[in-house]
């Protein structure tokens, strides 16, 4: 269970730390408008998009295994889903231009469409649902009968939330360290050099997370 | 195609690290046949001081196609890509996009191997057409949604059924997408765009349609105060026309949009070509106020030189003076010089823009230039006048040539022919020197235009971050 929660937070450093999640907007918007502050709002935006995506993503799933309760076949096609999303990423490297038609203002937007194109928030799918698994076969020893089902509703909806806020917490605090890093002390010309692409790695993460997603579901 | 892990090296965040960068190793300059039986090609000229083919053309790559005029070109990929917004992050600066405004073909060049610079992709005129419903492309920038293009033409044989615009390539596989507008407004004429990304707004230009230069300048429309006089303003990403100002009717031939390099300022030059009441050339400065509405004013007028109508080509004969035009302008990445091309009168102005509504001539040499012929320093000819102009990124080294179009060429300067790109070197505290070791004359036949620097250079390049 632990294991999966640092999968939580390490997911969102990941996030927080590549610049195409959007820190060096937070550093621009500081630098254009001439005052420091600007980039605590700029950064509050981008980490807002970021987790209603995450919401938008692991909301349906939290209702799905409630309301259909075929856990484990929700469980493999959600695996499947995250990993058609790697391979895509794999062989499909172009950008999506709508997100090139967004007002450069509009950070909330940009960053939540952003996290939804990249399967940004679908990466947290298979460990959510893990998470959500392990609290079920704990709880199952304890409970039984329809109070039971109701309880595990509430608790896969708090585990959502739970999952996309701590997720979005160490995205913005990652996000954040390099941003201050790069406005106060190494400035703009870390952005090219520190920037790595990381296109391929990130669609082999889908596909991990995936393949992780298929094995529990077989060990569980 | 295989990216590469880090951002190609010559995207810089702003002009400033932009400026700090290695200088430039090569030049590429457009060739222009003479005339429509020529090939056009693209020149690569070695600009290391310590090689030993410095100032010279080290490769060639000749168009197989006829009558296509290159003219205006640029790059793939520019430092704009370092936004997250963007998303093109790792794409390399590697290909040249270069129309031919008479034919509409468009040619994309791979330089990545300046000596080895060969032909990568031909795009048909009759794609441009049926596509866009654009024809006679002309200025290129790499931007948000992939590669914007400019057209001069609308539709039909003579582009003139319906209007002229933008269209967007891909930046990878170069296939057309489609147009740009949303809603162009009062827009009906084409010349040049540029913007700012962070703020959000592009600004274009109009020349005029093709009837009114393909076969050379007409004089009653200029006279008459025909050609385009008008820039437009747009929110860039909505694609839509917010405001249109008249430069005024006798300003004919609104052409280069210059704004500040540096993203956090909200205003720019553009240059209009000939003042039909008095043969001035003049520059204006466009802003946005407080208010939020755009403004223009005229902050820099040249005077003509009054000459023996004897002496003066037909086309100009009636007027008794030698027109200003002015038909270049070019900002250095620190918005603090405007370079601005006077090709009827042979004259280079560098003006210091540090106010940009008070501009203070702080450099001029004279070469070529109708009825005055001046001769370049190491002696040589230098024919027709200073037209294209190109600063380095350091802002040290301002590149030049002297075709403007074919057949205004010919109309203006009926008696000359040929190609040259000189430099002259920028002092400490402004001024301008031509210098006398860097003269390139071009094959036989071949006409010099645009000039790009490997890397880069000051009207090619949009920044996403302030210099600070």
């Amino acid at each position: 269970m632990a294991a999966l929660w640092w999968a939580v937070i390490l997911s969102g450093a990941y996030h927080g730390l590549n610049p195409g999640m959007g820190w060096p907007l937070a550093v621009s918007a500081a630098l254009m408008e001439r005052k420091a502050v600007a980039m605590p709002k700029a950064l509050l935006l981008l980490t807002t998009g970021h987790l209603l995506a995450m919401i938008a993503i692991l909301l349906p799933f939290s209702l799905m295994i409630w309301l259909i309760e075929r856990e484990y076949e929700i469980r493999l096609i959600a695996s499947f889903i995250v990993i058609g999303m790697g391979i895509y990423l794999l062989i499909n490297s172009k950008h999506p231009r709508y997100l090139a038609r967004i007002h450069p203002a509009k950070l909330g937007l940009w960053s939540f469409l952003s996290a939804i194109a990249h399967g940004a928030a679908l990466m947290l799918v298979p460990i959510y649902l893990g998470i959500c698994q392990i609290a079920e076969d704990n709880g199952s020893t304890e409970n039984s009968g329809h109070l039971a089902a109701q309880n595990l509703m509430s608790n896969d909806l708090f585990t959502a939330l739970g999952v996309s806020l701590v997720h979005t917490v160490s995205m913005g605090l990652a996000g954040a360290f390099l941003a201050i890093l790069v406005y106060f002390w190494l400035g703009l010309k870390f952005i090219s050099q520190a920037w790595f692409n990381l296109d391929k790695i990130w669609a082999c993460s889908l596909i991990l997370v995936g393949a992780f997603g298929l094995y529990f579901n077989g060990t569980h | 195609m295989n990216k590469p892990m880090k951002p190609d090296p010559t995207f810089h965040a702003s002009p400033i690290l932009a400026m700090r960068a290695p200088v430039e190793n090569f030049a590429f300059t457009i060739m222009l046949g003479k005339d429509t039986s020529h090939h056009d090609g693209l020149a690569v000229i070695d600009l290391r001081k310590d090689s030993k083919t410095y100032g010279e053309i080290v490769h060639q790559v000749i168009a197989p196609t006829i009558g296509d005029e290159f003219h205006h070109f640029g790059w793939n990929a520019c430092s704009s890509s370092l936004s997250p917004l963007s998303g093109h992050a790792f794409l390399e600066r590697r290909y040249l996009i270069v129309p031919g405004i008479r034919s509409s073909r468009i040619y994309i060049f791979d330089v990545k191997d300046p000596l080895k610079a060969k032909i990568h992709k031909v795009i048909e005129p009759e794609e441009v057409f049926e596509k866009t419903g654009y024809s006679r492309p002309h200025t290129i920038h790499c931007g948000p949604e992939g590669i914007y293009v400019s057209t001069l033409g609308g539709s039909g044989e003579d582009g003139t059924d319906s209007p002229p615009g933008i269209f967007i390539m891909d930046c990878e596989t170069f296939d057309i997408i489609g147009i740009y507008e949303l809603d162009r407004g009062e827009q009906d004429k084409h010349y040049d765009f540029w913007w700012n990304l962070p703020q959000n707004y592009m600004v274009s230009s109009e020349w005029g349609l093709p009837p009114q230069f393909e076969n050379g300048v007409v004089p009653e429309d200029l006279v008459g105060g025909k050609y385009g006089h008008k820039i437009h303003f747009w929110d860039l990403r909505a694609r839509k026309n917010i405001q249109t100002i008249d430069l005024g009717e006798n300003y004919q031939m609104a052409l280069e949009i210059r704004p500040a390099h540096d993203p956090t300022k909200s205003y720019g030059f553009c240059g209009a070509v000939a003042d039909n009441t008095n043969l001035q050339g003049a520059v204006f400065t466009w802003w946005r106020d407080e208010d939020g509405k755009w403004q223009a004013k005229k902050t820099i007028a040249i005077d003509p030189r009054p000459e023996d109508p004897e002496d003066l080509p037909e086309i100009i004969k009636g007027f008794g003076a030698v027109p200003v035009l002015i038909t270049d302008i070019d900002l250095s990445l620190d918005d603090k010089y405007l370079y601005v091309a006077c090709w009827g009168i042979g004259e280079m102005h560098q003006y210091d823009v540090s106010d940009p509504f008070n501009p203070v001539l702080a450099g001029k040499v004279e070469l070529g230039g109708i009825a005055k012929e001046t001769k370049h320093p190491n002696g040589k000819d230098f024919v027709y006048g200073p037209q294209m102009v190109e600063v380095s990124r350091d802002g040290k080294r301002v590149y030049w040539t002297n075709s403007l179009y074919s057949t205004w060429d010919d109309q203006f300067y009926p008696h000359q022919e040929g190609g040259q790109m000189v430099m002259a070197n920028v002092g400490e505290n402004g001024g301008l020197t031509i210098d006398p070791d860097f003269y390139v004359n071009f094959p036989e036949n071949m006409r010099a235009h645009q000039i790009r620097l490997e890397g880069g250079d000051c009207s090619t390049d949009s920044f996403c971050y302030p210099s600070v």
